[in-house]
């Protein structure tokens, strides 16, 4: 309170130091200061209950594919399938929701009427908020079934490509489908930043590019798209976050497998938030600790992603 | 459907003569061209799909979208030009991309519907699971909204004071390192996945009360870890609107700071505010991971106390109904499907009325 920062031009009076000027401010502070020892307490607590296990752990945590740590002697676990699965998940996710969501943007700043524009503003907000475990629910009861001709056809005529080679799933109850409703998950969180940025791309450019005798399209790759990308890309990565976090859809849509496969069409693989949610409940011995250290790998890794996200959204702001 | 700009439709003149046989307006397609040949390639969709016997919804917007996309790049390719071709394609891909993003919109909005309402009356919002059996045909949610309403209600008391205060901080009050600090941070915590912060939870109140103790109270934590960074996020850019104008003519009647803050700028900010914080709660209401992990997922009595026993919530619900895989399970777990999304839409309009109605005019 007593220090006069010198960058701050106006000078602050030294004027009568009330009493709950104090409190207020000193409350206000209090809780900034508080955020910041609930994210330390959330690492601390994590590592700190993480040790338990890992200490105790029989394997290498991070070259083993199986799971047995429900037990108090002899534990051996590792996350190398969940971490696979989870990063396969999220980026195949990524994949599909990426090139959607840049056109929707585009579509809602450029293409759509004004006053359609403003709905399908809400539309999205809208989408963004319906729970994950609806759209789980929705995966499991409706989506898979209308998927399974198509992963059959995806089958026959791609099944020479590695990643979709058969045979194919019954239930439908794969990694693609999990995957597929993460992108639906994350599209909203996508498209939201992209229209941000493409609203912000200044007229002049883009009447200048059109006074040139641009078409359309000529006006949005040589104006717009060199504008938006890093809030793409930001907004790429805060998808990425979400989707590598996200336990409902993916506990409820894929069947299970501790293994690391690239075969998206057939049951198999897991992340590491789906194996935590089925997991916990049944865990006794080293199981709760060994769920956290999964968990704390998780948080690193999404921590990374969100890090780099804030990063290049951060220097686009400093620069526009 | 769209037209291009027309006035762009020739190419770009070079220095030398202009080709003169060309007025300006040759060489484009009329305006009736994109719809007739839409309707064109739909019939013929919707003909050859017949035909092999393969008539779906799916297969013939498929069809119609790639033969149009063919069909106008060869016939703008023909009397235009490759430009004006190209930008078409474009056009059309854009639009298939907002027409394939409403179909998961649309069907789960549907699918919700017509499945939940078959369940979703007053039994099922006045009862709980308490004594059913897996085979019966009862129960209810009763026990689930008494949960979600006494969690989400805890983690909004826990989390709109100290999120208020912080934005509160960040804009009236904080400067240098600190305050980049809590900036960074707090977006930080935006990302964390919710699983991690019921593993946090948990991990705290293992080292608090021993291990395998659930109860609502650690639910609400987990959530306002969720709910926190949301209310700052939304609070600060609400109170950074406010001109600074009211402050100073505030402090140049001698009002001290702290009451600047509390009877000028949050007066003025609380609509704004008020939309915030729906908006998170719609946000956490739905969260199923950190309460799977600290308030339990088995309970079936209505249980009012947070510190006290497991506490069953709507989105839990809905997750351990599918989990028993039966088809009354999924009965229920649809219709609480359509109970949470009730909620949360209300959530969401009026958060958005409030945010329309009750806004200060600030435009002079």
């Amino acid at each position: 309170m007593t220090t006069t920062d010198p960058s701050t031009t106006a000078r602050e009076p030294q004027g009568k130091r009330r009493l709950g000027d104090l409190l207020f401010a000193g409350s206000a502070k209090g809780s900034g200061i508080l955020i910041l020892l609930i994210l330390a307490g959330v690492a601390a607590f994590l590592i700190g209950q993480s040790f338990d296990s890992l200490s105790a752990n029989t394997a290498n945590f991070f070259t083993t594919k199986e799971w047995d740590a429900n037990t108090r002697d002899a534990p051996a676990f590792g996350v190398a399938a969940l971490a696979f699965g989870t990063v396969l998940a999220a980026a195949t996710a990524l994949v599909i929701a990426t090139p959607i969501a840049v056109g929707i943007a585009l579509f809602i700043v450029y293409y759509a009427p004004r006053r359609l524009a403003s709905i399908l503003g809400y539309v999205v907000d809208l989408l963004a908020a319906i729970p994950s475990v609806v759209y789980g629910l929705w995966g499991i009861g409706w989506l898979v079934k209308q998927l399974g001709p198509f992963y059959t056809s995806l089958e026959q005529y791609l099944g020479w490509i590695p990643m979709f080679a058969g045979p194919v799933s019954t239930t439908g109850r794969t990694m693609l489908s999990a995957s597929i409703v993460l992108a639906v998950m994350i599209l909203p969180i996508i498209t939201a930043m992209s229209r941000d940025v493409f609203q912000q791309v200044p007229q002049a450019h883009r009447e200048a590019s059109l006074a040139l005798g641009a078409t359309r399209w000529e006006m949005i790759r040589m104006a717009v798209i060199p504008f938006g990308r890093p809030g793409i890309i930001g907004g790429a990565m805060l998808g990425l976050g979400r989707a590598l976090g996200e336990t409902m859809a993916v506990a409820m849509i894929l069947s299970p497998q501790l293994v690391i496969s690239w075969m998206v069409l057939q049951s198999g693989n897991q992340t590491i938030a789906a194996h935590i949610a089925l997991q916990y409940p049944e865990a006794t011995g080293y199981g709760v600790s060994a769920l956290i250290s999964a968990g704390l790998v998780l948080f690193a890794i999404t921590l990374v992603v969100n890090m780099g996200a804030r990063f290049i959204v951060a220097r686009r702001k400093e620069f526009a | 459907m769209t037209t291009t700009t027309k006035g762009s439709a020739t190419e770009m003149p070079g220095d030398g003569p202009p080709p003169s046989q060309k007025s300006l307006l040759t060489g484009s397609l009329p305006r009736y061209a994109a719809p007739a040949l839409l309707a064109a390639t739909a019939a013929l969709a919707a003909g050859v799909l017949l035909a092999f016997g393969a008539l779906g919804i799916a297969q013939f917007a498929v069809f119609t979208v790639i033969a149009y996309a063919v069909v106008i790049s060869i016939a703008s390719r023909v009397v235009e030009n490759r430009r004006q071709a190209t930008d078409r394609l474009v056009t059309t891909i854009v639009y298939a991309c907002f027409g394939l993003a409403m179909v998961p919109l649309v069907s789960l909005l549907w699918t919700v519907l017509s499945e939940g309402l078959a369940r979703l009356d007053l039994y099922f919002l006045t009862v709980s699971m308490n004594g059913v059996t897996p085979s019966m045909d009862a129960g209810g949610v009763y026990h689930a909204i008494v949960g979600t309403i006494a969690i989400t209600g805890l983690a909004a008391v826990i989390s709109i004071p100290i999120g208020l205060l912080t934005s509160i901080y960040l804009v009236e009050y904080g400067q240098g390192r600190l305050k980049q600090a809590i900036t960074f941070f707090v977006d930080v915590m935006t990302g964390i996945p919710s699983i991690v912060a019921g593993l946090f939870v948990v991990a705290l109140w293992m080292m608090i009360f021993g291990p395998g103790k659930t109860n609502g109270a650690a639910g609400a934590i987990a959530l306002s870890v969720l709910m926190i960074p949301v209310v700052v996020r939304s609070c600060e850019e609400m109170l950074r609107l406010v001109p600074n104008e009211l402050r100073e003519a505030s402090y140049a009647l001698g009002v001290p700071k702290w009451l600047t803050v509390v009877k000028v700028v949050l007066p003025t900010a609380i609509a704004g505010i008020t939309t915030g914080v729906m908006l998170a709660l719609a946000r956490v209401i739905g969260e199923t991971a950190p309460l799977i992990l600290t308030a339990g997922s088995s309970a079936v009595a209505i249980n009012w106390n947070l510190f006290n026993g497991q506490m069953m919530s709507l989105p839990v619900f809905i997750y351990s109904q599918v989990r028993m895989g039966g088809a009354i399970n999924y009965e229920r777990a649809w219709a609480a499907a359509l109970a949470l999304i009730v909620v949360v839409m209300l959530l969401f309009f009026l958060a958005r009325l409030v945010s329309r109605f009750f806004a200060p005019n600030l435009s002079r």
